[in-house]
């Protein structure tokens, strides 16, 4: 699927998929990595390590930090694919430096799915079905 | 790539100009081509938000202190409130940690070459652009006076893209800093009397909530002060993310007039009023000064503390810039307002200090104000005038 490169990189891993936008400050724990908001489509999930997918960022603009914590804890999502960038989110990604994907149509990725972001040309790749 | 860069902002892109500015300009760029920008503007002066260490927490203040390795601001900037007075913290009960942390937050800024005087008003500390002028400010309700009521342009900065473009002088030419994106869209015509900052706050709260990100435009408001601009624009922010409205006979902006009518009364206002005092709230906290408090109107609260006591189990925050402190200090003000048992805060606000679980009331002028406190900080509220929330404390 052809989208559009917000941050560069090229990665492979596991799709954690929802379609709730989420707030990073408030709504993700910083430490852990965990979804806290309460009645969110992946509360008590962890985005440590996944590829992110989901239609948009919302909240407060402390919310880029709450990806900078994460990547420093070492807790940071792999990637994060959007349909529509929010720039809270695209500014999170870039001073944390996670590569990050928009414009993809994101209900044709399922949940645990195995898949390639590459960010440098926009292009997001289902490896296995 | 539709965003056309001069040769000086492709070397910051390169990292020419050093690694926090190459940081910054590929936040600038990144936001531009998201909201399709053809090119980069300079600014006149940036407003960063997000230097209470309540808010910004461990990982902020990491942030910044990479970037003030070796980012230098390049503009006038100025700094939003931050959690706590920076010279008297110790007699409001803020913590050693909390304090040894917000310090360390300023130094990072101060390292930048950021004046860090910390005011969510910077047009009346020295940090004024004039109509037309460009700048990138964070802070919503500054946002929206620097946009309304002064004329100048700037979108709703966060606060990572303000020190961005502190650190460039640049910013992606989008949004707000287009003419065509400040028509107003809907008439608001306000039959209904503003006497005070509080019912100019509850004008905003009913507007703001209706008009969503809409820009409105009022007619039927005779005359507003700077005070009452500020309470209103706070408000109008925080219950609508508006950055900018017209206002018949008091704000610059020129604008087509919509044709699209909706009436505010004096039973909307009375309706505001009701949603914002809480059932059962027992006052302990009373907080003047959101946004900061004028030189004027600390005057008048000094006028009306003036040999007399705030009541036992009651504690008052009047809360201000720096410079503004510095100035009631001169005029013996501060004493007034001191010996009273009240407060006077320079830096911090009651929406970014660390005060929940201090308190369980708070009676405030501000509908900004009871968002936060409530949002936040789970006291129940109620909004009266500054002369009733004086006399709350005193009674």
């Amino acid at each position: 699927m052809q989208g559009r490169k917000i941050f560069k990189g090229k990665v492979i891993g596991e799709a954690l998929v929802t379609g709730d936008d989420i707030s990073f400050y408030g709504g993700c724990d910083p430490e852990t990595g965990e979804i806290v908001e309460k009645g969110h489509h992946l509360e008590g999930k962890s985005v440590s390590g996944k590829i992110l997918v989901f239609p948009s960022g919302k909240g407060s603009t402390v919310g880029s930090y709450v990806l900078y914590a994460l990547k420093k804890a070492e807790k940071g999502p792999l990637a994060i694919v959007n349909k529509v960038m929010d720039p809270v989110v695209a500014v999170g990604c870039i001073i944390s430096e996670i590569p990050a994907v928009d414009q993809i149509d994101i209900g044709k990725i399922q949940n645990g799915q195995k898949i390639e972001v590459d960010a440098d040309n926009g292009v997001v790749t289902l490896i296995e079905g | 790539m539709s965003l056309i860069l001069t040769p000086e902002e492709k070397e910051m892109l390169e990292g020419k100009h050093g690694k926090a500015t190459r940081k910054a300009m590929e936040i600038i760029t990144t936001l531009g081509e998201i909201y399709g920008a053809k090119r980069l503007i300079p600014v006149a002066s940036v407003q960063i938000a997000g230097v209470s260490y309540h808010n910004l927490g461990e990982a902020g203040l990491e942030y910044l202190s990479e970037i003030a390795e070796d980012g230098r601001v390049r503009v006038l900037t100025t700094l939003n409130p931050a959690g706590m007075d920076m010279l008297e913290w110790k007699k409001h009960g803020i913590s050693e940690d909390f304090a040894m942390n917000q310090e360390r937050v300023v130094e990072a800024f101060e390292r930048m070459g950021v004046i860090t005087t910390c005011t969510c008003t910077p047009y009346l500390i020295g940090n004024l652009p004039h109509y037309g002028e460009h700048i990138a400010w964070a802070e919503s309700s500054a946002v929206c006076f620097a946009n309304s009521v002064i004329g100048a342009l700037t979108n709703r900065e966060g606060g990572p893209s303000a020190l961005a473009t502190a650190l460039t002088g640049k910013t992606a030419e989008y949004g707000f800093h287009l003419e065509e994106n400040r028509v107003a869209q809907v008439k608001y015509d306000v039959q209904a009397e503003l006497k005070d900052t509080d019912d100019f706050g509850l004008l905003g709260q009913v507007i703001g909530t209706r008009t969503g990100k809409t820009i409105p435009y009022i007619t039927g408001v005779e005359k507003a002060s700077i005070e009452e601009l500020k309470s209103f624009c706070a408000s109008v922010a925080t219950y609508g993310g508006v950055a900018i409205f017209h206002m018949e006979g008091i704000t610059p902006n020129r604008t087509p007039i919509p044709d699209k009518t909706e009436v505010v009364t004096d039973d909307d206002l009375r309706a505001a009023r009701v949603e914002l005092d809480d059932e059962g709230a027992k006052i302990d906290f009373i907080s003047v000064g959101c946004p900061h408090a004028s030189i004027k109107e600390i005057a008048e609260i000094a006028r009306m503390l003036d040999g007399k006591k705030v009541a036992n189990g009651k504690t008052v925050w009047i809360t201000t810039a720096k410079p503004t402190k510095d100035l009631a200090v001169k005029m013996g003000y501060y004493d007034k307002i001191e010996n009273a048992g009240a407060f006077l805060v320079a830096d911090a606000c009651c929406a970014v200090a660390p005060l929940k679980g201090k308190f369980t009331g708070l009676m405030t002028d501000s509908a900004k104000a009871c968002f936060y406190a409530r949002g936040k900080n789970k006291f129940k509220t109620e909004i009266r005038t500054i002369e009733q929330c004086i006399k709350e404390a005193i009674s």
